[in-house]
């Protein structure tokens, strides 16, 4: 709590009735406690209410400076994928609402990824960034996770993700289902490289990417508060009537019912990650077979055009067998 | 949406009973429901179901006279020709309409009651068919049923979803939405077959996983993504089935294989054309448009390269003619289940994360 008290202003009473008065860059509500909070303060608690420990939604680059030791971190890029397969076109076209979220966001794809050190150790962080299409899971995504699995192996690095998705990007079809086990086999090398593989859900991981590489991970931490399921609240009520139980699909609520390892505020989460790569790992350095030595293949080149990959004899027969 | 009426027999000519035929006896024909663009047909169908019904009631009052029992089958001279002059018209509507399908269309046709469902192609592709029951942690989920069999001889696992072919049977399989306890006797069974290598064959048809607060307790999305990892674990083949519905993470789930096959008219899609019209449009109504941009018809995900193989469906759909969807899943299947099983345990798992891996990767780059 110390962290939060020196910043805690106290209670003004009406204050709220007077919001749209004051600059709107300087003063935001909070969503949970509806207390004003002073918006500069906001880095300082790293996007927690100073009030009630609300942990909103976190930009990308801020949590990469977070968890990095010194805010040291390198951007792995995120690769190209072929933009808008599928020509939709909904009531806007997918091509303009993919340049409108780039324009927002400065950013690719919903995917970030870097590698750097935590506590010493070299890891590799992927983050979803929700402000990019609602951290929808599409080809782009799906690539930037399989580099960063791939960024792991190479550097004998544990492999973390931060989710927040509301699920597949519908623009992109079948295709961004398809992510699912694409991200399942990347994840699977990093397991049998022998390097950890954690996540850390946060507000909110719902859909596909829950129903995949989000719930596979070595251990699965979450932040307080975060919603985490895999249909959403509407959809519940409107297929079953069912009523739904208090704090239903919090991060608490999931813990309680086994679904995940712990939960962790923001403020400790890297010196938590540390703690537990400590603990399964050992301080040491990692000592792990050389990539040569890794059981199974290693992935192939995200780049590579599928006709320039390793024409093995099952890719020779499966293409054979299309012709 | 459906018009159900209940009538009469199945429309097909029953040919002589073998052990194939008397499994497909057991195909559901109960109803026959009436999709709105085949109105036409189904009105000549009628008809010639009264025709038929009328012939048979004439010989079979024949039948009681020694004179008639000679006649045996035979139809009055003009009678018959209205029938030939009906079912021929029918067949030409039916063809102009099923070469034309719209991907809603599909939708509504890969949802068709009276579609051959889960149950139905295993009793009739598969002998000795043993269920297993059970995650042996909670519950036996009966939107996934799954078991030992044997398939033109070979010993196989086969796991699918079930939809039910009337309203007890629909709600015993809670219309192929399947609970965790569903994805994770799946998850077992695999396992199971990985153990004693048996190649896995799995049929998908279900509009998604089930979403309910007890779902989503017993942790559905943690078993629907230990369901993926499961099939691209194996050392044994899987070939997946998409025999109708394939619904988003529900469908995927167990369709991470070796080969996917998807029947002719069937639909495979992340998400419902309702639910992204709603998302999208902002209005359920635009399920054809929404249909038509996600692309989920079995030859536009040909196109893509998600699924391997397309399996042709009878004139007028496999609610048409069971027999012979099924004979003609029965080879495909033969096909594939023979190039997969030449492979070693390592060449199934590498070429099942190279196809995986390798997905989308063909389709170009932005510049
Ligand atoms: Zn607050």
């Amino acid at each position: 709590m110390s962290w939060l008290t020196d910043y805690v202003r106290p209670r003004i009473p009406g204050f709220s009735a007077k919001k749209k008065e004051v600059p709107d860059d300087l003063w935001t509500s909070c969503p949970s406690c509806q207390q004003m909070i002073y918006a500069p303060l906001l880095s300082e608690t790293h996007r927690c209410c100073p009030h009630c420990e609300h942990h909103m939604r976190m930009p990308m680059l801020e949590r990469f400076a977070l968890l990095f030791d010194d805010g040291q971190f390198e951007r792995i890029d995120i690769p190209s994928v072929a933009a808008d397969p599928l020509k939709f076109k909904d009531l806007k076209r997918y091509g303009d609402r993919l340049k409108d979220a780039q324009t927002k966001t400065g950013e690719k794809d919903s995917l970030g990824a870097a590698h750097g050190l935590m506590g010493g150790r070299e890891v590799v962080v992927a983050i979803m960034n929700f402000a990019f299409m609602g951290g929808s899971m599409g080809m782009a995504m799906g690539e930037t996770f399989v580099k960063a699995a791939e960024k792991a192996i190479e550097a004998k690095a544990p492999f973390i993700i931060f989710t927040a998705s509301g699920g597949a990007r519908m623009q992109e079809g079948i295709l961004s289902l398809m992510q699912m086990p694409r991200t399942t086999v990347a994840l699977q090398m990093v397991k049998e490289a022998g390097l950890p593989y954690l996540v850390v859900l946060t507000d909110p991981t719902t859909g596909g990417v829950s129903a995949s590489f989000a719930m596979l991970g070595d251990l699965t931490l979450a932040e307080p508060g975060a919603q985490i399921g895999f249909a959403g609240k509407r959809v519940i009520k409107q297929t079953t009537g069912e009523d739904l139980p208090d704090g239903f699909q919090t991060a608490e609520f999931l813990q309680e019912r086994g679904i995940i390892d712990v939960v962790v505020a923001r403020k400790d989460m890297k010196d938590k990650l540390v703690q537990l790569l400590s603990l399964l790992l050992g301080d040491a350095l990692l000592e792990l077979p050389s990539p040569e030595e890794v059981p199974g293949e290693r992935l192939p080149d995200v780049a590579a055009e599928e006709g320039s990959q390793d024409a093995t004899s099952d890719d020779a027969a499966t293409e054979a067998k299309d012709a | 949406m459906w018009l159900e009426i209940v009538i009469w027999q199945p429309l097909r000519v029953v040919t002589p009973p073998n052990e194939k035929d008397q499994a497909l006896e057991k195909l559901p024909l109960m109803s026959l429901a009436i999709l709105d663009f085949e109105k036409s047909v189904t009105e000549l169908e009628r008809k010639i179901q009264e025709l038929k019904r009328l012939a048979n009631k004439q010989s079979q009052s024949g039948e009681k006279t020694e004179e008639g029992a000679a006649k045996g089958d035979s139809l009055p001279d003009d009678m018959g020709e209205e029938i030939a002059r009906l079912e021929d018209k029918v067949a030409k509507q039916l063809k102009s309409l099923y070469a034309n399908l719209s991907p809603w269309q599909k939708a509504q046709v890969a949802r068709h009651p009276d579609r051959p469902h889960f149950l139905a192609y295993v009793e009739a592709l598969c002998e000795d068919f043993q269920p297993l029951s059970g995650d042996r942690a909670f519950h036996d989920d009966q939107a996934i049923i799954g078991g030992l069999a044997r398939f033109r001889g070979e010993r196989v696992m086969v796991i699918g979803q079930e939809k039910g072919h009337d309203m007890a049977t629909r709600v015993k399989h809670n219309f192929g939405m399947a609970r965790p306890e569903g994805y994770r006797k799946a998850i077992r069974l695999m396992a199971l077959a990985d153990r004693f290598n048996l190649p896995i064959l799995t049929f998908v048809d279900t509009s998604g996983a089930y979403p309910g607060v007890g779902a989503e307790e017993r942790g559905q999305a943690e078993a629907i993504a230990r369901s993926i990892e499961k099939c691209l674990d194996v050392s044994v083949p899987i070939i997946a089935t998409v025999i109708g519905e394939g619904g988003s993470g529900g469908a995927i789930a167990i369709a991470a294989a070796n080969q996917v096959l998807m029947l002719e008219h069937a639909i495979y899609s992340v998400i419902s054309p309702e639910g992204c019209a709603s998302i999208l449009w902002r209005d359920g109504s635009h399920a054809s448009d929404a249909a038509n941009a996600l692309k989920l018809t079995a030859q536009d995900l040909k196109g893509l390269k998600v699924i391997d193989e397309i399996v042709a469906e009878p004139l007028g759909g496999a609610h048409r003619d069971p027999q012979a969807v099924v004979q003609a899943l029965s080879d495909a299947l033969y096909v594939a289940l023979q190039a997969e099983m030449s492979r070693d345990g390592d060449g199934l798992k590498r070429q099942r994360r190279q196809k995986f891996l390798g997905m989308g990767r063909n389709l170009g780059v932005a510049a």
